[in-house]
C-alpha cells in the first residue's frame, strides 16, 4: 500500500519529472518501465479509465493538455484517491508557477522535486493542504529575494 | 567555467537524435567531472542540479554522488536542499557511500531549523538503511514529540521506514503512535494513521492493542464527516478526503477478525456510505473505501446491503474508472458474499465486452468467479460469443479461462464437448493440449455420445477445414479415427433432438482424413491423420484398399514422422491375422487416473497419442514376428548375420532416417519394450536416456605407467568375462587385441547350456553406439547341447573410433528356443574390463 513512482511524461513520452520509492530498480530499468507504460497511456482515450495496469504496478495517471501525471501504485491502493492526489499536486503546482506549463517544469525540476517532496514520502501522503505545502517554498524564497 | 542549468536544459532539448543527445550529455558529464575534481565550490549546487537532470534523462552520474554528500555538510540552506535532493535522487540505500551521510543527518535533526530538520527527514525517510534507521530512532522518536506540526509529520512518515527497517525499534513507537490522533493537524493525523497501519503490518499482534482506539478513530472520521465547508482542507465539498481515506483503510484492518471492533465502527460506517456524496470523484474514493472496509469486517447484514447497493451504483455509473473500482471491489467481495454480487451478474457480462481492455480485465477475473453450476451454461454462452469477438491479446487469457470453467462445471459431458468445441473452432491456437486430452478421457467414458463426438467433429473440420486451427484438427483427427464409422449411413444413431443430421458416406470420411493428410502444414496434424485413417482401414472394410494405396504413398514424404509411420502401417496390411486386433477402439481412460493426474501431462500422453497405444499394442501381440520387427526399427545397427538377410528391403531408408535423427551416443533402438514408443514422438524422447548408466572413465593407468617408463606399453590382457546368464545358458566374452590396434577388439563370444533342456535356434545379435564398428562372424552352430555340453563360439570384432576416450558398450540380443519356447532376451553388457 504505498506510492512506486510519480512521473511526469509529455505527449512525445520524454520524462519530465521521475521520483522513485521503489529502489530495487536500476537507471536502465525505469527507463524501460517509463517507456512501456507511457505508450500504454498514450494509445488509450479520453473515454477510458484511468488505470492501467502494468508488470505488478497499478499505473493510475490523468492528462493535463500536453502532460500525463503517472502514480505507480502496489496492490490495493484506493485508485480514485490517487486520481484525487494527482489532482491535488496539479493544483498546488498551478499556485506556485501561476498556471504551470511544461516548461516551468523543466527549467524549475529542482522547484517541483521540492514541492512533491512536501506532499509524499516513503510512498505516503504527508500533506494535501497546498497552503500548508507551498509554505514552506515560498518563504524561503522570499528569504532569497 | 561550465554552463548554466538551462542552457544544458535548452541544448538537450534541440537534440533531434538519441545520439545527438548523447553526446550533449557525455560532454557535459565530462566537464562536471572535471569540475568536481577541482573542488569547484561556487557552482556546486548548480553542478549537482545538472546532474540530477542528466540522471532523469537516464545517463549514469555516479561520479557525483559524493557531491551531493559534500553539499548536505554545508551549513548554508539552499546548499543544504539541494544536496538532500540529490542524495535521493541519485543514491539508493544499496550504495555504502549512503553511511557517510548518518552523521550530517544526525546534525540536521538537531538542528534549529525546522526547514532544516524537515530536510533531514525527508531525505531519511526515503533512502535511509538498516543501518542508519538504528542509529537514527532515538532522534526519530524524540522528534515525534515536537511542538511543531511540520517536523511531527515529517518525523511520523520517517518512522514508517524506520520500523520497516528495523522491526526491534518498533516498541517505542507503538505506544508513541496513536498519540499523533490527538492532533488537530491533518497532515499530522495522515502521517499518523500511516504509521499506525505500517506498525499492525509489520506486527499483527499490535492490532488488539490498537483496537482500543476505534473510537477515537470514530470520532476523527465523525468531525470530517460533519464539518461544515473547511476551506484548507475542502477537496469538491468534501473535507479532506485523503484523511478519511485513510483512517477508513485503518478501521478495515482493526475491524477484521474483532466483532467488538466492527461493531464500534458500523454506526459511523453507515454515516459515511448514506452521507458522502456520490457526484465527484472525492466522494467516490471515500465510498470506495467505506465499502471495502464494511465487506473487509464482521459488519452486520443491512450494513453489506448498503454497500453492495454502493457497487451496484458504481456499476450503473458511466465514468469508466468508477465500474473499473466497482469490478475491482465486487471481485473481492466475491467470496464473501456470492449470492450479492450474483445480483449484478448480467452488468458484469456486459462489462466483459467494454471497449476498455482495463475494464475487460477486471470483468473477465470477476465472471470467473462467479461462474458455478447453476449459471455455467449462461455465462460460458456470453464468454463465447465474445471469444469471436475479442482483441488478440485478449484471447488466451479468456480462451484458457473459459476452458477451466467448462472443465470444472459442465452440467453434462454432451455440453462439455459443444462448447470445446466451440472454443475449439474460435481460438483453437490457445487451447492447450490438456483440455483435448481430458476431453478424449471423457469421451472414451461416454459410449452414447460415441456417435454423437463423430457427427461433430466431421462438421466442425469440414466446416473449418481450410483454416482450422492445428489443435482442432488433430483432436476432430483423433475422433474421427476412433469413431469415424459411427457416422456412415446404417450404422448412424439417430441424431439428438436440435442437431441437424450428417450424411457422409465412406469416401467423403477418407477424403477428409486424406486431405489433412496431404495439405495441413502441420506436421502432427498429418501424423494424427495417418493414424486415423489407419484405424478406418480396418473399420470400414469398403474403404481398406483405397485407405491401404494412400498410406503408402506416404512412405515418400517428407515428414520424418508420417515416413516412418506410414512404412509401418503399410508394413501392419500385410498381417491380415493381427491387424484388425491391433486397431481395436481404445478402452475407456480411467477418469479418476486422469484428474488425479492432471497437472501431470506425461500421464495422459497414451491417451491422446493414438499411434502409441497401436505401436504397444503391435509390440506384445506381434511377439512371434520379432524377426520382422527387429528388422524394422534396427536393422542398419545390428549385426546379426541371420537377420540382416530376412530383414525386408524396402523399410531400409525409414530407418536409416530414424538413425540419423537419433545420431549421436545411441546405441541402438533396441530400447526393451518401450523401445517402439519414440514411434509417436522421437524427436522429444531422446534414447539417449537409455544409456544413462554409460561408464565414463577410460584411459587405463597402466598406459601412463608406460609410457613413464619410456617402455612400449605392454599388452593388456583382459579376463574372461561372463555377460549372460539365464536358463542355464551362458555366454561369455574373451578378449584379445591384435598387437599394433589399440583400437580393435577380438572377442570369442562362447555359449554353453547347462540346464538338462536342449537349446535350439539360438541367435545372437550385437549393436554398438554409432562411432563403433562391429563384425559379427556366423557362430559354429545354433543348437547348444544339454548338461554342459560342447560350447558354440562365435567370433565378434569391434572397432572403437573413440579408443581412450570412450569405454567399449555392447548391447545383445539373445534369442533362443528351450523345450521349444522361443525366448528372446536382451541385454546391455556393464561389466567390460575397461581399457578395451
Amino acid at each position: 500500500m504505498a506510492i512506486k513512482f510519480v512521473l511526469l511524461v509529455n505527449k512525445q513520452g520524454q520524462t519530465r519529472l521521475a521520483k522513485y520509492t521503489d529502489q530495487g530498480m536500476s537507471v536502465e530499468e525505469r527507463r524501460a518501465l517509463e517507456g512501456e507504460i507511457v505508450r500504454k497511456c498514450l494509445a488509450r482515450s479520453e473515454k477510458q479509465c484511468s488505470f492501467i495496469e502494468h508488470r505488478n504496478y497499478k499505473v493510475i495517471y490523468r492528462r493535463y493538455a500536453s502532460l500525463f501525471f503517472l502514480v505507480g501504485v502496489d496492490g490495493d491502493e484506493n485508485e480514485l484517491a490517487i486520481l484525487e492526489l494527482i489532482h491535488c499536486l496539479v493544483e498546488t503546482l498551478d499556485r506556485y508557477f501561476s498556471n504551470v506549463c511544461e516548461l516551468d517544469l523543466m527549467f524549475n525540476l529542482e522547484m517541483a522535486h521540492f514541492i512533491v517532496d512536501e506532499m509524499l514520502m516513503n510512498g505516503c501522503i504527508v500533506e494535501t493542504n497546498k497552503t500548508n505545502v507551498l509554505a514552506p517554498i515560498q518563504l524561503l524564497e522570499k528569504a532569497a529575494a | 567555467m561550465s554552463i548554466r542549468l538551462r542552457e544544458l536544459i535548452r541544448a538537450v532539448r534541440q537534440c533531434k537524435t538519441a545520439a545527438e543527445e548523447r553526446n550533449v550529455v557525455a560532454k557535459e558529464s565530462a566537464a562536471l567531472r572535471n569540475a568536481f575534481k577541482e573542488q569547484d565550490t561556487t557552482y556546486r549546487h548548480r553542478n549537482v542540479a545538472k546532474l540530477m537532470y542528466i540522471h532523469m534523462l537516464g545517463h549514469p552520474t555516479h561520479f557525483g554522488q559524493m557531491e551531493t554528500l559534500k553539499l548536505i555538510a554545508a551549513n548554508e540552506f539552499p546548499e543544504k536542499r539541494i544536496g538532500y535532493l540529490g542524495l535521493m535522487i541519485l543514491l539508493d540505500e544499496r550504495q555504502e557511500v549512503l553511511m557517510l551521510v548518518t552523521n550530517s543527518l544526525k546534525n540536521d535533526l538537531n538542528s534549529r531549523n525546522q526547514y532544516i530538520v524537515g530536510l533531514a527527514l525527508c531525505a531519511m525517510g526515503n533512502i535511509c538503511s538498516a543501518e542508519m534507521a538504528r542509529d537514527l530512532a532515538p532522534e526519530i522518536e524524540r522528534l515525534l514529540q515536537s511542538t511543531n506540526s511540520y517536523i511531527r509529520k515529517k518525523a511520523a512518515l520517517c518512522a514508517t521506514r524506520v520500523v520497516r527497517k528495523v522491526p526491534e525499534v518498533m516498541e517505542s513507537f507503538v505506544e508513541r503512535a496513536p498519540t499523533l490522533l490527538t492532533d488537530r493537524h491533518h497532515g499530522v493525523l495522515l502521517c499518523g494513521v500511516t504509521l499506525m497501519m505500517e506498525i499492525c503490518d509489520i506486527e499483527p499482534a499490535t492490532l488488539d492493542t490498537y483496537r482500543t482506539h476505534v473510537p477515537t478513530l470514530c470520532k476523527i472520521l465523525r468531525s470530517l464527516l460533519m464539518s461544515g465547508f473547511a476551506p484548507e482542507h475542502d477537496v469538491g465539498g468534501i473535507t479532506d478526503p485523503f484523511l478519511q481515506v485513510k483512517i477508513l483503510r485503518l478501521l478495515r484492518l482493526l475491524g477484521k477478525g474483532s466483532a467488538d471492533a466492527s461493531d464500534q465502527m458500523s454506526d459511523i460506517l453507515a454515516q459515511v456510505a448514506t452521507n458522502t456524496e456520490a457526484n465527484r470523484n472525492a466522494g467516490n474514493a471515500i465510498l470506495y473505501e467505506a465499502v471495502q472496509t464494511i465487506m473487509g469486517t464482521e459488519s452486520i447484514g443491512g450494513l453489506r446491503v448498503l454497500a453492495i447497493n454502493i457497487l451496484g451504483r458504481f456499476l450503473a455509473n458511466r465514468d469508466n474508472n468508477i465500474r473499473y473500482v466497482a469490478l475491482n471491489t465486487l471481485a473481492k467481495v466475491v467470496a464473501v458474499d456470492t449470492q450479492a454480487v450474483q445480483r449484478h451478474r448480467n452488468t458484469v457480462v456486459d462489462c466483459v465486452k467494454d471497449a476498455d481492455v482495463s475494464i475487460r480485465r477486471r470483468a473477465l477475473e470477476l465472471v470467473y468467479a462467479l461462474v458455478n453450476e447453476g449459471n455455467i451454461k449462461t455465462l460460458t454462452k456470453e464468454l463465447l460469443d465474445y471469444l469471436r469477438i475479442s482483441d488478440l491479446e485478449f484471447k488466451p487469457d479468456l480462451t484458457n479461462k473459459i476452458c477451466v470453467l467448462v472443465q470444472r462445471y459442465a452440467p453434462d459431458k454432451q455440453w462439455h464437448l459443444d462448447s470445446l468445441l466451440q472454443v475449439l473452432v474460435q481460438a483453437g491456437a490457445y487451447v492447450k493440449e490438456e483440455v483435448c486430452r481430458a476431453l478424449v478421457v471423457l469421451i472414451t467414458n461416454a459410449p452414447e455420445l460415441h456417435a454423437y463426438v463423430a457427427r461433430s467433429m466431421y462438421r466442425a473440420l469440414k466446416a473449418h477445414q481450410e483454416q482450422a486451427e492445428l489443435m482442432l484438427v488433430i483432436t476432430a483427427t483423433w475422433f474421427l479415427g476412433e469413431y469415424g464409422e459411427l457416422l456412415l449411413p446404417g450404422r448412424q444413431g439417430s441424431p439428438l433432438p436440435g442437431e441437424e443430421a450428417v450424411s457422409a458416406s465412406s469416401d467423403d470420411l477418407v477424403s477428409l482424413l486424406e486431405a489433412v493428410l496431404s495439405k495441413s502444414k502441420e506436421a502432427a496434424a498429418r501424423e494424427y491423420a495417418l493414424t486415423a485413417l489407419m484405424k478406418l482401414a480396418a473399420r470400414v472394410p469398403e474403404q481398406t484398399q483405397r485407405i491401404k494405396a494412400t498410406i503408402e504413398r506416404q512412405t515418400g514424404s517428407t515428414f520424418l514422422e508420417v515416413q516412418a509411420r506410414s512404412c509401418e502401417y503399410s508394413k501392419i496390411f500385410g498381417l491380415e491375422a493381427i491387424r484388425a486386433q491391433l486397431l481395436e477402439h481404445m478402452p475407456p481412460l480411467d477418469e479418476s487416473t486422469y484428474s488425479r493426474n492432471l497437472g501431470n501431462p506425461n500421464v495422459v500422453d497414451a491417451a491422446a497419442a493414438g499411434p502409441a497405444q497401436a505401436q504397444q499394442a503391435f509390440a506384445n501381440g506381434a511377439a512371434t514376428k520379432t524377426d520382422d520387427i527387429a528388422d524394422l526399427l534396427s536393422m542398419d545397427v545390428m549385426a546379426g548375420p541371420a537377420a540382416a538377410s530376412a530383414g525386408p528391403a524396402p523399410t531400409t531408408s525409414a530407418v536409416d532416417m530414424l538413425n540419423e535423427l537419433l545420431a549421436g551416443d545411441l546405441l541402438d533402438l533396441l530400447g526393451g519394450p518401450a523401445a517402439p514408443a519414440p514411434a509417436s514422438m522421437p524427436a522429444q524422447d531422446p534414447l539417449g536416456g537409455l544409456f544413462g548408466s554409460q561408464p565414463t572413465t577410460s584411459a587405463p593407468a597402466m598406459d601412463a605407467f608406460g609410457d613413464l617408463m619410456g617402455s612400449p606399453a605392454p599388452q593388456p590382457s583382459f579376463p574372461i568375462t561372463t555377460v549372460f546368464e539365464k536358463d542355464g545358458i551362458t555366454v561369455t566374452f574373451a578378449f584379445t587385441k591384435p598387437p599394433g590396434q589399440p583400437s580393435v577388439t577380438d572377442i570369442e563370444a562362447s555359449y554353453t547350456n547347462a540346464s538338462a533342456a536342449p537349446v535350439t535356434d539360438f541367435t545372437l545379435q550385437a549393436a554398438v553406439p554409432k562411432f563403433m564398428q562391429l563384425k559379427l562372424d556366423p557362430a559354429t552352430g545354433n543348437a547348444l547341447q544339454p548338461n554342459n555340453g560342447p560350447s558354440v563360439t562365435q567370433a565378434i570384432h569391434v572397432n572403437n573410433t573413440m579408443h581412450g576416450q570412450k569405454p567399449l558398450v555392447l548391447r545383445l540380443r539373445i534369442a533362443y528356443s528351450i523345450n521349444g519356447q522361443p525366448t528372446l532376451e536382451q541385454v546391455e553388457v556393464k561389466n567390460l574390463p575397461p581399457g578395451l
